[in-house]
């Protein structure tokens, strides 16, 4: 018994020892990154750290909402966050991002025209793109042998059990308000109430509504039908030669992932250096070539290799982009979204 | 009726534990997926052990297990003496607010100290992380040296006084060794509460301090990687090794110390983390 | 040794600060709410708000399914728990210890990995298909054996519920069963009784503050949890857990997320409560 508390007592002591160890330790400046879970190659990072001696506290988030509420809660103080564009403009709106210096990011360059400018951020002052890509339908060919067209797919009871919705309010509603013609940043209660009875409808057809990990999901065939991202579903294409994606023809959304800068970010020029850093065209093939989604950067995009520069999934037409949509700041109406996605939620 | 018996245990074993069988057999899968086996590899727990997310939650969970169990085995078994000392009032009131943490739902001790820490500036990570887990441990450890301190003669210590103990010598001497099964279950009782903790440190944590069972939450949305399933297999084997070790330890003491029919404590085997991480 | 009062006193400072402000906090949040210009009002909205059919309906089913779990529980348990208690099995430690391993594990590992066990192509339904192709080639059999298809059910979120909390019914029982004392057992069968009668008579109602104490046990964290229902029922059940998680961790709403805390809290207390009552009634003991 003796023996066994003095062998707790060292664990702890060495535990000690260890946390001082880990906080008081070096010197180095520090950057917290707050980034999407699985979503950069991690070697680049660790590239970083080494490059230029500054401690990565690298640290993620599942959703926009989650982020938003970790930076505003006043708990955390991170330096470098990677947002969508509608979160990004409500940052902006709020008054809670620093402005770039350009001058810092040179590697700013190689982004392609087509992704500056963008409605969340005119004149490129707050955000440099990281990623983008569409929402859309992966199915699998074997399962479904008409062909897939329509988000009207997701409400026709031959698939019932046979659909994984993707368990997000914003993309949810957007899908619901795409398919009956709307737009997706409908602010007409009318129209919202409309979406809402419409997904309360399909409920009882859908087997689950996932997150990320309908990947997985679609690759073991569990479904034949699945409400993802681009690269999500070029991911699972990679792995699984039956599923197919589209984007459906009545238009979907277009969406951007950027980095941007809390304004009370006590590591700017730090932030700015990790940002250019990713900018940087051999990184930014890497962390595409992890993840699966589509690089903004034009450099790095030819330097990808022929079969997924010419993967419609990925880098579709502008014929389709053209029916897209970026996800507009809607926290004006918050509250009916809210709403609309509990009812829905609750519905039996 | 014994062969009955027999299979009713075999099946509510098999029960508890075919989910752990399958999370072992798929960490040797050479196939990233689930569900196909297609050879037998080590490579997850290669790509495990440099895995740096992982293996930094791994290296905080065992810290902030060890500090926090122990904090609050210090300031709880202090606290059950004081407490077992008081008047009935003043008790009965300590040992109702004692209980609150155990009632009272996970996901509201998380978000009230959430709110706590928002409120008083405190920035989420491993102080706030490390309060909170101290902060849910030590009820357990005052519950389970307070049993012991009931147990014990009271007398003893004051006949060690009109021997001529100091106070403090009798303390160490009559009152510790009465209660320290109490102690060592409470701090196990912490340690593990503490090591398998999600929703409490879920709702505490931040600027990318996070624990074993954050990073497996966060890990799995994205699809289940066969890391993790290697890393369920080395926990469950420490587990086992541990318990067989603490087990024959214990047993080995209370021969050698106790005459052989006197019941031993029911310290190591029976402690168990209470259904409160879930 | 009253002069050993004095080493309560840093608990009670810890106390405070820990437990007691941040319930009041959670209070305080519950009933005020933020007028535009940025003061604060006192409020019963967040719990008006609550005054819904769809809202009161997530509380129905939270308790719904933590009744239905904790009843399977105990009926799994109970005999689970008087077999290892019984003569019978020499290595009685090995086993009760075997039942208390699985709460080492991470429990998300554990609730993923019934996923893959009753997945449409899961490993169950690999096992029957094997089974299926095995007899058809071997014994030149037609062997049709049926599918699981519960994941994404209601049903899988009480399997996932029994299976994550069953230990806690099984080792309360356990633990008051054993110390049992056998000499009234005994003296029950000296008399005439046989096992039936002496189980009803005898070693039920003495067994009956372990049943308490598991039911609180398993009920408690069962109609508390958010994890279980979200990825074992596929987010359709929304289940209370859920609605707080929610209000803080996405819609931002703290007011309705702590009214909310706050009934869950009654709800535990009201229930915690009934069971001491009757826990006092029938002689007490159990968790400890």
């Amino acid at each position: 018994m003796k023996k066994l508390i003095k062998v707790m007592f060292l664990l702890v002591l060495l535990a000690m020892t260890f946390s001082l160890a880990s906080c008081g330790g070096s010197g180095k400046p520090t950057l917290k990154v707050f980034n999407w879970a699985d979503y950069i190659d991690e070697s680049v990072y660790k590239a970083f750290e080494k490059e230029y001696g500054i401690r990565v506290i690298y640290d993620t988030f599942t959703t926009n909402e989650d982020m938003y509420a970790k930076v505003v809660s006043g708990n955390a103080d991170y330096d470098v966050l990677f947002p969508s564009d509608y979160m990004i403009k409500r940052l902006i709106n709020e008054d809670r991002l620093a402005k770039l210096d350009f001058s810092n990011i040179p590697n700013y360059k190689y982004i392609d025209e087509k992704f500056k400018d963008l409605d969340f951020d005119p004149n490129n002052e707050y955000s440099v793109p990281y990623m983008w890509g569409t929402l859309g339908i992966l199915y699998n060919k074997e399962m479904v042998d008409e062909p897939v067209t329509s988000w009207d797919i997701l409400w026709d009871a031959k698939y019932s059990k046979n659909i994984f919705m993707y368990a997000s309010q914003r993309d949810a509603i957007g899908v619901a308000l795409k398919r009956l013609g709307y737009s997706l940043n409908s602010r007409n209660e009318a129209e919202l109430e409309q979406a809402k009875q419409s997904l309360i409808e399909q409920k009882p057809l859908v087997l689950a509504y996932v997150g990320d990990d309908v990947k997985d999901k679609m690759v073991a065939e569990e479904a034949a039908l699945a409400v993802v991202y681009s690269g999500d579903a070029i991911y699972s294409m990679w792995e699984n030669e039956n599923l197919a994606y589209v984007v459906p023809e009545e238009g979907t959304n277009l969406w951007f992932d950027s980095m941007v800068v809390p304004k009370n970010s006590k590591h700017k020029k730090e932030a700015e250096l990790f940002i250019n850093w990713l900018c940087d065209p051999e990184n930014a093939l890497k962390n595409t070539l992890y993840i699966g989604y589509s690089t903004p950067n034009s450099a790095a995009y030819d330097m990808l290799p022929d079969e997924v520069k010419n993967d419609k999934s990925a880098y579709p037409d502008d014929d389709i982009l053209e029916k897209c949509e970026v996800f507009d700041d809607v926290s004006d109406v918050l509250d009916i979204y809210n709403r609309i996605w509990d009812e829905i939620m609750t519905a039996n | 009726m014994r062969f009955l018996r027999k299979s009713y245990v075999f099946l509510i074993f098999l029960f508890l534990y075919a989910p752990i069988i399958i999370l072992i057999i798929y960490s040797f899968n050479a196939s990233k997926s689930r569900g196909h086996w297609t050879g037998f590899t080590l490579q997850w727990y290669r790509e495990l052990f440099k895995d740096s997310q992982i293996m930094t939650s791994l290296y905080y969970t065992v810290t902030i297990a060890l500090l926090a169990s122990l904090i609050a085995t210090i300031v709880g078994t202090a606290a059950s003496i004081g407490i077992f000392n008081m008047k009935k009032i003043k008790r009965e009131i300590m040992l109702n607010i004692n209980y609150i943490p155990v009632l009272n739902p996970d996901i509201v001790t998380g978000i009230s100290l959430m709110l706590l820490f928002s409120s008083i500036k405190i920035p989420l990570g491993f102080t706030s992380l490390l309060l909170a887990h101290i902060t849910f441990n030590i009820p357990y450890v005052v519950l389970s040296v307070m049993p012991k301190l009931k147990q014990m003669n009271k007398h003893l210590y004051e006949a060690a006084l009109d021997l001529g103990a100091t106070p403090f010598y009798a303390f160490k001497k009559v009152i510790l060794p009465e209660i320290m099964p109490g102690v060592i279950t409470g701090f196990l009782l912490a340690l593990t509460l503490s090591f398998d903790d999600f929703v409490i440190s879920f709702f505490t944590t931040g600027n990318g301090v996070s624990n074993l069972s954050i990073t497996v939450e966060s890990m799995a949305r994205r699809g289940i990687s066969p890391k993790l399933n290697a890393l369920s297999t080395i926990m469950f084997v420490s587990v086992l090794l541990l318990l067989i070790i603490v087990n024959i330890r214990t047993s080995k003491d209370d021969t050698e110390r106790r005459p052989k029919n006197e019941k031993t404590y029911q310290g190591n085997v029976f402690v168990s983390p209470t259904s409160h991480d879930i | 040794m009253k002069q050993y009062r004095w080493l309560a006193y840093p608990y009670a400072v810890w106390m405070m600060i820990f437990i007691v402000v941040p319930l009041l906090l959670v209070l305080f949040f519950s009933v005020t709410a933020k007028t535009p210009d940025g003061s604060m009002v006192l409020t019963l909205e967040n719990f008006k708000k609550f005054w819904e059919p769809m809202y009161i309906s997530v509380l129905i089913r939270s308790v719904l399914l933590a009744v239905y779990s904790t009843v399977i529980c105990l009926v799994l348990g109970y005999p689970l728990a008087l077999i290892l208690a019984g003569k019978d099995f020499k290595r009685k430690n090995v086993l009760v210890m075997l039942a208390v391993i699985p709460m080492w594990m991470n429990f998300l590992l554990r609730t993923y990995s019934w996923m893959t066990l009753l997945e449409k192509n899961g490993t169950i339904n690999a096992f029957f298909g094997t089974l299926e192709r095995l007899a058809a080639t071997y014994l030149n059999m037609e062997l049709t054996l049926p599918r699981v298809n519960i994941l994404y059910t209601e049903s899988a979120v009480i399997l996932g519920m029994v299976y994550n909390f069953l230990p806690f019914m099984i080792l309360p029982i356990y633990s008051v069963v054993s110390k049992l004392d056998r000499s009234l057992i005994e003296a029950a069968q000296d008399l005439g009784g046989n096992n039936l009668v002496v189980f009803k008579r005898v070693i039920f109602p003495l067994s009956l503050p372990g049943v308490l104490s598991g039911i609180t046990m398993v009920f408690m964290p069962a109609v508390t949890t958010f994890v279980i229902s979200r990825l074992l029922g596929g987010a359709q059940f929304m289940l209370i857990g859920n609605l707080i998680e929610r209000q803080f961790l996405f819609s931002g709403d703290w007011g309705f997320g702590s009214a909310l805390s706050i009934i869950l809290l009654l709800l535990i207390l009201l229930s915690m409560g009934f069971m001491s009552r009757y826990e006092q009634e029938n002689g007490g003991g159990g968790l400890w």
